[in-house]
């Protein structure tokens, strides 16, 4: 697949502030908006939707200092890039294991916490990249071809 | 069955969107944590949950949800009933266990929503 360039591509950048759990999933419902008025199909704004709310909330109770969520359309796909500069992710094989989580308690109490996150980021992407190293941050790409009623072909 | 037969079954109240009372409910999926939901497949489908943090109203949105279902006597704020509003969701709460209303529920021909793999961890 390739990657849109920025002179075919139209990009959204949404900032997400540490621990704001009041405004968690904002930013996604507004993404998914945004997707569906560059034509983008139900069904891929809703698959974009979960990702975005996914790495939105990490961004929210996991990071320090907050990230940023970028969102860049092509005709043949979407992409969406998380960064943040936290405490990085000790074990990534783990932490994409069904069911794990280190949420912490406040975040459970608010339905946060079910160790589906990162799963559910990659099984709503067609390609799903995670970097991170402890005490530098973590950033997550995913890539999502275009289907259904959208432009076909591959990214 | 129609929202509002589903609403009598389970000793609810539609505190949101009682114009759509003949909305059928055909479909639905049950779960308290996010992410659990947020796993599921089926678009057309009822949520029936114990969560009422500002973010259930959101995945809701993302997710095409048609109804949400607050089960244990939980009482949504205000903020949630206006963006309900907005988005056209109806939004019923009862004091039945989330047990009490799914079984209720099933055995009215209620089904649950398809099931989706866990990735490849290799991927």
């Amino acid at each position: 697949m390739q990657e849109p360039t920025d002179a075919e591509s139209k990009c959204l950048v949404h900032y997400i502030k540490p621990g704001d759990i009041e405004h968690g999933g904002s930013a996604s419902a507004q993404i998914k908006a945004e997707l569906s008025r560059l034509g983008v199909s139900a069904a891929d704004a809703r698959r974009a939707g979960i990702i975005a709310f996914e790495g939105e909330i990490n961004l929210i109770v996991y990071s320090d200092g907050g990230g940023t969520i970028t969102v860049c359309v092509s005709e043949a796909c979407i992409e969406i890039l998380f960064k943040d500069d936290g405490p990085g992710i000790e074990d990534i094989d783990l932490a994409l294991t069904p069911g794990f989580s280190t949420a912490p308690l406040w975040a459970t109490d608010l339905g946060f916490g079910a160790g589906m996150g990162l799963i559910n980021m990659q099984m709503n992407a067609d390609r799903f990249e995670i970097h991170s190293h402890l005490g530098e941050g973590t950033s997550i790409r995913c890539l999502l071809e275009r289907r259904e009623d959208d432009a076909s072909g591959n990214c | 069955m129609k929202l509002k037969a589903l609403t009598e079954l389970i000793d609810g109240e539609i505190l949101e969107g009682s114009q759509f009372e003949d909305l059928e409910i055909d479909r639905a999926y049950a779960a308290d944590l996010l992410s659990d939901v947020l796993a599921l497949t089926d678009e057309r489908t009822t949520l029936v949950t114990g969560t009422i943090s500002p973010q259930v109203i959101r995945v809701a949105d993302i997710l095409n949800v048609t109804s949400i279902i607050f089960v244990r006597g939980k009482c949504p704020p205000d903020a949630l009933l206006r963006y309900a509003e907005k988005l056209g969701i109806p939004i019923v709460a009862t004091k039945r266990t989330m047990f009490e209303t799914c079984g209720l529920m099933y055995a009215n021909g209620v089904r649950p929503c398809k099931s989706r793999p866990m990735p490849n961890r290799s991927a």
